[in-house]
């Protein structure tokens, strides 16, 4: 079952300099339980995808194109009012900062029951009692005590977790994972991506995990989209992605991982800079980087996919394997 | 051989002073103390010229302060720290100058290490200005150099640091290190702030003036991945002790501290499909009150009543190889 699917998704940024087209042609769809890595590098619009689902893209930016798919329904013919009643229970999202979902000044508890009410006519003593299991659900130890702490009272792990607890008070049918764990540290990164884990498969809630750690979504997503310059170039099941990349880009990322490297060797490294969102090459936007881009490369290739759905959008695809 | 870096028994206290009126409440009773921070508690290690040490630790364990120790640029509250076998505490004011420009210092951020208001030229220029490697005449010339060796255009070098990419301030960065010819780096989380492409680009280019300037590096980060790439031997260091000390191939395939192994099984890696994350219990304890005995102990998935109370020695094995545990090895291998 199709929980939600994206179809030729554009959010361009009107800005004063010109427009910047951060998601440019963005399809996807995900079914129910299904965990998908998108992985890109600053600017390649991996978030604002993630933002432009869950409708919360601001100006100047706006969706100029394409439709977004929710069980069925189309999130841009949606109201205000009824986004608003989907965001927070049926989507979810968490971000790179708990800050950013935390307010600074209220309780753990108040924020929580806050929202459970917000969707939902129970008392305040059920919604309390349904946060301090979702507390517990994260693996928060005492959580009547924390439930009474303020936000900055918490490491910045404890902090996530709650984060996490927060997206899935009202069983999302969808979480969106903005890099949760690029601000932690190892051990840390390893507790929340088991709990997100965990109360995904739990609940069979579909997961987009947005991040540019290759080597975490290798563990963790059945399928990965790569992202380049608001475009996903690669996408396919993550065994096939990370073991026969196609897309020359992808090819340089994982060359770009320390560990699929032998030890003390130099890194097959991708030259060049990340791209300036403003001023993209014609054609295909990686082709400036490419060692493989010739005169065909101006004219912006097409997606092409192989029979076990592995696409990739390049004229020059690649045919390596990646030592493991 | 002397090592050219030695640090021994460094420990750096942070104490939070009382205020006035704090002073007069602990007269009058009041349960309130000076704040004490431990954040490097009697730690050795010397590094031999041509070597690269990683240094590895999750937050708050005390690698970064451990660095800027070596690096000169923080005093110690204990300990000494020799350079080719000198104390720089004993030094006269000229070998202590050539021992600080012997060992320089790279910043994890490069937004924040690099004054916004100099040119290029200038942040390059001007220490070996200053210190006589270069005149006026050729100082230009002299920047050009440097700025090539590190892989930036000279033409950029009347521009400011706003004006180039996370990649390229980290190489400005190196670039102002390496101006003043050090022969140790300490490089203090240099590629943790970089998107992965330019990480590599930079980690290719830390391994490119290993080899053509003969430096030595204490590479500190927090990721294990980057660090076994890059370094001979590993140190790994918690709540400001070291834990574990052995050569890369060895750490990798034979961890022998339980904190060790907990962080090498928690490492993403690419070629792990649809594991279960299964983390170590609990987050680093708070450096203002560890806990007592092994500070590992509380997250320990071995612990034993002696590791409540006292605290293990960082114990010499058969390989150079240094652990810091109450469990012997046989014992561990029958708990496996």
């Amino acid at each position: 079952m199709t929980v939600i699917s994206v179809e030729g998704l554009k959010t361009h940024f009107l800005t004063r300099a010109g427009v910047v087209r951060a998601v440019d042609g963005v399809s996807f769809s995900l079914d129910r339980g299904e965990v998908m890595g998108l992985v890109g590098e600053s600017g390649s619009g991996k978030s604002v995808t993630g933002f432009s689902i869950i409708g919360l893209v601001d100006a100047p930016g706006k969706i100029v194109d394409g439709s977004i798919f929710f069980h069925g329904d189309d999130l841009s013919k949606l109201s205000a009012r009824q986004m608003q009643a989907l965001r927070g229970s049926r989507i979810a999202m968490i971000f790179q900062d708990p800050m950013m979902t935390l307010n600074p000044v209220l309780r753990i508890d108040t924020q929580m029951i806050e929202a459970i009410r917000a969707h939902e006519k129970v008392s305040r003593k059920e919604a309390w009692t349904r946060a301090r299991d979702g507390l517990a659900q994260v693996g928060i130890p005492s959580p009547e005590q924390r439930l009474r702490a303020y936000p900055h009272q918490l490491s910045g792990g404890m902090r996530q977790r709650v984060a996490i607890a927060i997206a899935f008070l009202n069983n999302p049918d969808l979480l969106i994972a903005d890099e949760p764990t690029t601000a932690l540290d190892v051990t840390i990164q390893a507790q929340i991506v088991h709990v997100a884990q965990k109360l995904c498969r739990e609940r069979g809630t579909a997961l987009i995990w947005i991040t540019h750690d290759l080597a975490v979504v290798a563990g963790l997503a059945d399928r990965i989209a790569v992202m380049y310059a608001g475009r996903i170039v690669e996408a396919g099941d993550t065994d096939d992605v990370i073991d026969h990349p196609r897309h020359p880009y992808t090819v340089g990322l994982l060359g770009s991982v320390p560990s699929a490297n032998q030890r003390g060797q130099r890194l097959t490294q991708i030259p060049g800079m990340t791209p300036n969102m403003l001023a993209l090459p014609e054609g295909c936007a990686f082709r400036d980087r490419c060692t493989h881009s010739d005169n065909q490369c101006s004219k912006a290739p097409q997606v092409s996919t192989d029979e076990r759905g592995h696409a990739i959008r390049c004229f020059h695809p690649q045919y390596v394997k990646t030592p493991a | 051989m002397t090592p050219i870096i030695e640090a021994r028994g460094l420990s750096k206290k942070f104490v939070k002073r009382l205020d006035l009126a704090g002073k007069i409440a602990q007269r009058l009773g009041a349960d309130i103390h000076e704040e004490i921070v431990h954040a490097v508690d009697n730690v050795s290690l010397s590094i031999n010229a041509g070597e690269v040490v990683g240094l590895v630790g999750e937050s708050g364990c005390g690698k970064s302060t451990l660095g800027r120790i070596i690096a000169g640029i923080l005093p110690q509250t204990a300990g000494t720290v020799l350079v080719d076998g000198k104390d720089t505490a004993d030094m006269n004011s000229t070998d202590r100058t050539a021992a600080a420009l012997a060992v320089q210092m790279i910043f994890q951020d490069p937004f924040a290490s690099l004054n916004p208001r100099m040119r290029v030229e200038q942040i390059i220029g001007e220490a070996p200005l200053v210190h006589g490697l270069t005149d006026r005449a050729g100082l230009s010339d002299y920047v050009d150099d440097v700025m090539m060796k590190v892989g930036l255009d000279p033409l950029l070098k009347q521009r400011y640091p706003h004006q180039f990419s996370g990649g390229q301030r980290q190489r400005i960065g190196i670039g102002r290190a390496l101006a003043v010819k050090p022969r140790f780096l300490v490089c203090d989380e240099a590629i943790a702030a970089l998107d992965v492409s330019i990480q590599a680009q930079v980690l290719n280019l830390f391994m490119d003036l290993r080899e053509q300037f003969e430096l030595t590096y204490l590479f500190i980060s927090h990721d294990l991945s980057v660090v076994e790439h890059i370094a001979d031997r590993i140190v790994i260091m918690y709540l400001g002790r070291v834990v574990e000390a052995a050569d890369t191939e060895a750490l990798f395939d034979d961890p022998q501290h339980p904190y060790t192994r907990a962080l090498l099984a928690e490492i993403p890696r690419l070629d792990q499909r649809k594991r279960d994350f299964t983390p170590i219990a609990g987050e680093i304890p708070s450096p203002l009150n560890p806990p007592s005995g092994c500070h590992f102990h509380p997250r320990c998935p071995y612990v034993m009543p002696v590791c409540k109370t006292e605290v293990p020695k960082l114990a010499a094995q058969h390989d150079l190889r240094q652990v810091s545990c109450h469990l012997d090895n046989s014992t561990r291998r029958i708990i496996d």
